[in-house]
């Protein structure tokens, strides 16, 4: 039954991608929008079937694609990968019926869209190395596609695209060098021959192997040193397909790691993980230092992906770490912490990119220092962000609190530990996970406080009115799963562990508590999400009827004190730059940020200010002292070549019998 | 650990923690001024001051701003009911109050970080250049704190191996050394600093200045008055008050009721008045010593208190 609905779900799919190639205007949106939701309806049904029987939902055939057969096999892990990829394709789906902005009802992005969704829902379900080589290429080729939809109008755009196109195909080359070598060195390009064989393989093999895949697969989540595409190509896509590289795509290079690290190499030595953490960490610190101190909304949220997936990876390298000291219940538990924390970051990085696609929609900017007092021109997407914005700070009772909870319970549980490597990794994690958890508090407060309260900062954004109900339904499905799954992870937690046990190949039963109370088996205290709800709700209550009860006069509204000034305008309100501005004070070692002050004097006396020119800017340190020296000398390897053929037909004719000789050399 | 205690007498410790916290806090805020107030050579208000201030904004008219919204409004509620639920849960009276077995520690900081993320909130939504001043100096506040805590916090879960409140208290009361070793008085230090820190007292934070470019919470809260200034109020002294009770929870733990009946719990409440007394005075007393750091300093701090957090974890690990 789930490999039919998996069939369907490819089939649906293609046929949306070919309705939106033919289908004429004013349908192709409807069409491709049904096909499309219908194709993750058939994949998440097949995904919870699997999850819920524990069968494998295999389809393999001989004639699709030359020199292999295609195979997919879907397993735990894979369904709740896929799982996650149909719920926020079907909301981004469902979004973009009203989203009518950057051209994504041309008839390229129309047919390309549907098959970036399918391949998402596909790729965990691929079972051999070629069949994953080819929905990966093909992932990476739609969502470059949609990336560059509106690349005739900006051309920022363009220079994303290009920086997107280099990243992720390098990140493919590496991808396919490892798995290619590992196919070979294992005999069979079949996942479960491979994960056979895959830990009896010589060290040095399986060392290269997990390196070069790791690179590969960091790239597509964003980790550091990285991520510098993300940032660029997130916010530059159309609404509902940035939602789906952040919520989904970045999942996936999650899924990789998991998969070739865990499955297919059965685990490795304790510094494959040790240096997972330190991405993981890193990228967690990085990320949210920068989206700390973004002012455009959407490259905010493009950083915070970056710190959220190092939260991840951290999840992942503690489960590493302690299977390869032999704490088999703890391993299982962190990369339960993990995975759960990419489902959740779905839902709450979702409906953020969703409703920020509104606000952009609606207003045509995505400058907070530009935005302001949404909460009274957009009354339902803002709410939408403010849940989206609580959950992704992780605070109670919203979901992101519960897998940062499970998260710091796995490190702790890791310690005392007569194993140095733990001992020392687990607090760094810990401490890097607190710093993040404070920055992305300060981030959030920013988005929502400038963007959404206060009073409009210009008149485009006062008089914005809300979006249509689709694109509101799409993003409020994601901000109500935040909240559902927050008060009641145990929804999600079984599946969750299902996925982490047929990673790691492990069969123990119960190794958190279940019900409304979350905690680890065998050991003191616990979380009651549900209760703590209750509890709040409750005491809010309470303390809203005692107000009401004291409450002589009605409210009144009066124009704002602030501390006896006389005219308040909109432009005295701090934005998004003043309020970070502490915060990058305080990490300028860091962030190196360049400030520019440029005086002007009166002729007559220098005493006198004509003109003053204050310009700050916070560039990515990664790409200014990484990327800019690769690329400047790559350039200069460019021209320096360049010059070699110069157009002179005999000086080709040189080349040619030089090389003619050097082949003869070398075949005698 | 509640399961074994009857169920009416729970939710009546519970009730009592809630009600402790409600009259304490701002009699803490009226101790700790007097405590000022004497050693600057002054008579300063009497004890219960704070008290009748709450009484008497209770009653005046409540004010928003125009601009402002219902997050202006939900700010307060959010403070004061985060602070309620943490005083239910936690164990201040006794190491079993109802719920008990969820009161996490964890759980508390970020319940605790809520009230501050709406308090910020709410300061941004009345539009005025203070308003997001002070929540900007105090996110940033709050973020370099975050660390130092929660590492302090991992170093005190470390020998329960736990981060449940009551599992630690009890495991330091069977084993008493467990105080006296390095880690935990190295957290002490940090702990303390934090709790500086995030209650907005001096060095970090004057709350009795209106002085505006250097005012931090006092920033937040200008466009607030009448009932909503009076749960503001409310809201921080009981934070204050809840903090300095799990900073005597878990480094001098003694008198805590561990046993229902109510006796013990009266004995748990007379010793955790009497520590937090001694606590806040010596805190007020502390404050009338320095000056408040210029902001920038602040930072330098919490990388102080940081670096004692992650000792502390060190040697938690070190020792056996």
């Amino acid at each position: 039954m789930s490999a039919a609905l998996l069939a369907a779900a490819a089939m649906l799919g293609l046929l949306a991608s070919g309705a939106g190639a033919v289908a004429p205007v004013k349908l192709r949106a409807v069409l491709t929008v049904i096909l499309t939701v219908a194709a993750c309806g058939c994949a998440g049904a097949a995904a919870v079937e699997v999850l819920s029987t524990g069968h494998t939902a295999v389809i393999e055939t001989g004639s699709l694609m030359p020199l292999s057969r295609f195979a997919l096999g879907l397993d735990a892990l894979g369904a709740l990968f896929t799982l996650v990829a149909a719920s926020i394709g079907a909301c981004a789906m469902v979004f973009r019926l009203g989203y009518a902005g950057h051209g994504l009802s041309s008839r390229t992005a129309s047919s390309t869209l549907p098959l970036f969704v399918t391949t998402l829902l596909l790729v965990p379900a691929a079972s051999n190395v070629t069949t994953f080589l080819y929905l990966w290429e093909l992932m990476a080729l739609t969502s470059l596609v949609l990336v560059l939809t509106d690349h005739r109008h900006r051309p920022e755009v363009q220079v994303a695209g290009q920086w997107y196109a280099v990243m992720t195909q390098l990140g493919a080359a590496a991808i396919l060098i490892g798995l290619v070598l590992l196919a070979t060195r294992a005999g069979s390009q079949s996942f479960t021959a491979i994960a056979e064989r895959g830990p009896r393989l010589t060290p040095s093999v399986r060392d290269t192997v997990f390196l070069l895949t790791l690179g590969g697969f960091a790239s597509k989540a964003g980790a550091v040193p990285l991520h510098v595409w993300l940032p660029r190509a997130h916010p530059e896509a159309p609404g509902p397909v940035s939602a789906l590289m952040s919520a989904a795509m970045v999942n996936l290079g999650i899924y990789g790691i998991v998969r070739v690290g865990d499955g297919l190499l059965g685990g490795g030595p304790a510094w494959w993980w040790l240096l997972v953490m330190a991405v993981g960490a890193l990228s967690a610190l990085f990320g949210s230092l920068h989206s700390a101190t973004s002012t455009d909304l959407k490259r905010l949220l493009a950083y915070s992906t970056t710190d959220n997936v190092g939260l991840m990876l951290l999840g992942v390298g503690a489960s590493g770490l302690f299977a390869a000291t032999g704490h088999r219940t703890l391993a299982l538990v962190a990369l339960a912490a993990a995975l759960l924390h990419v489902a959740f970051h779905a839902v709450f990085k979702g409906s953020l990119f969703l409703s920020a696609g509104s606000v952009q929609q609606a207003t045509g900017t995505r400058d907070l220092d530009s935005l302001g007092g949404l909460l009274r021109a957009m009354p339902v997407s803002a709410p939408i962000f403010i849940v989206g914005a609580l959950a992704i700070a992780a605070l109670p009772p919203l979901c992101g609190f519960v897998s940062e909870w499970l998260l710091l319970q796995a490190m702790l549980h890791g310690l005392p530990s007569s194993n140095t490597a733990i001992a020392i990794a687990m607090p760094v994690g810990v401490g890097a996970l607190a710093l993040t958890g404070g920055l992305t508090a300060a981030t959030f407060v920013k988005a929502v406080g400038i963007g959404f309260l206060g009073r409009p900062r210009n008149e485009a954004v006062a008089t914005a009115g809300d979006v249509p109900r689709s694109m509101a339904t799409g993003a409020g499905v994601l901000a109500t799963a935040c909240l559902v799954l927050g008060v009641a992870p145990f929804l999600v937690l079984p599946a969750v562990l299902d996925a982490a046990r047929t990673a790691t190949g492990t069969t123990i039963a119960d190794p958190l508590s279940r019900g409304w109370s979350l905690g680890l088996s065998g050991v003191h205290g616990a979380l009651a999400p549900g209760l703590i709800a209750a509890g709040l709700t409750l005491a809010i209550g309470l303390v809203a009827g005692a107000r009401r009860l004291a409450q002589v006069r009605a409210l009144r509204h009066v124009e704002a004190w602030g501390c006896g000034r006389e005219i308040q305008t909109a432009r005295m309100q701090y934005t998004a730059t003043s309020f970070a501005e502490p915060l990058i004070r305080v990490f300028d070692d860091v962030l190196q940020p360049v400030h520019d002050l440029d005086i002007s004097h009166t002729a007559e006396s220098r005493y006198y200010v004509e003109s003053a020119r204050f310009h700050t800017s916070l560039e990515d340190g990664f790409e200014r002292h990484l990327y800019r020296p690769a690329t400047s000398m790559l350039r200069w390897w460019g021209a320096l070549t360049r010059r070699i053929p110069n157009g002179s037909v005999h000086r080709y004719l040189v080349f040619g019998f030089v090389a003619l000789v050097l082949v003869l050399v070398v075949v005698a | 650990m509640s399961s074994s205690w009857p169920a009416a007498t729970v939710a009546a410790t519970s009730v009592l923690q809630v009600v402790l916290l409600v009259v304490g806090g701002p009699l803490l805020v009226g101790l700790m001024r007097k405590v000022r107030c004497r050693l600057e050579g002054r008579a300063g208000p009497p004890i219960h001051q704070p008290l009748l201030d709450l009484r008497k904004l209770a009653r005046r008219e409540r004010m928003r701003p125009e601009h402002a919204t219902w997050v202006f409004s939900a700010a307060p509620l959010v403070l004061v009911g985060t602070t309620l639920v943490i005083a239910a849960v936690a164990p201040l009276l006794t190491t079993s109050p109802a719920f008990g077995q969820y009161g996490d520690l964890f759980a508390i900081v970020y319940l605790l970080l809520l009230g501050s993320v709406a308090l910020a909130l709410g300061a941004l939504d009345t539009a005025t250049a203070f308003g997001g001043m002070g929540a900007s100096r105090a996110m940033t506040i709050g973020a370099v704190a975050e660390p130092a805590l929660l590492l302090s916090v991992l170093a005190l879960s470390i020998p329960a191996h736990s981060s449940d409140l009551p599992a630690i208290i009890t495991g330091s009361l069977t084993h008493p050394i467990w105080l006296a070793t390095p880690q935990r008085l190295l957290a002490l230090v940090a702990f303390v600093i934090v709790i500086v820190a995030e209650s907005g007292r001096l060095p970090v934070d004057n709350p009795s200045t209106h002085l505006e470019l250097t005012m931090v919470h006092e920033a937040m809260i200008l466009e607030y008055a009448g009932a909503d200034l009076a749960l503001v109020r409310l809201g921080e002294s009981m934070r204050l008050a809840l903090m300095i009770c799990l900073l005597a929870d878990l480094f001098v733990p003694w008198g805590i009721a561990t046993a229902p009946g109510p006796a013990h719990v009266g004995l748990g409440l007379v010793a955790i008045v009497a520590k937090v007394a001694v606590l806040g005075a010596g805190l007020a007393a502390f404050e009338v010593t320095v000056a408040r750091l210029r902001l920038f300093r602040v930072p330098e701090l919490m990388a102080g208190a940081f670096v004692l957090a992650v000792l502390a974890v060190v040697s938690a690990l070190v020792s056996p």
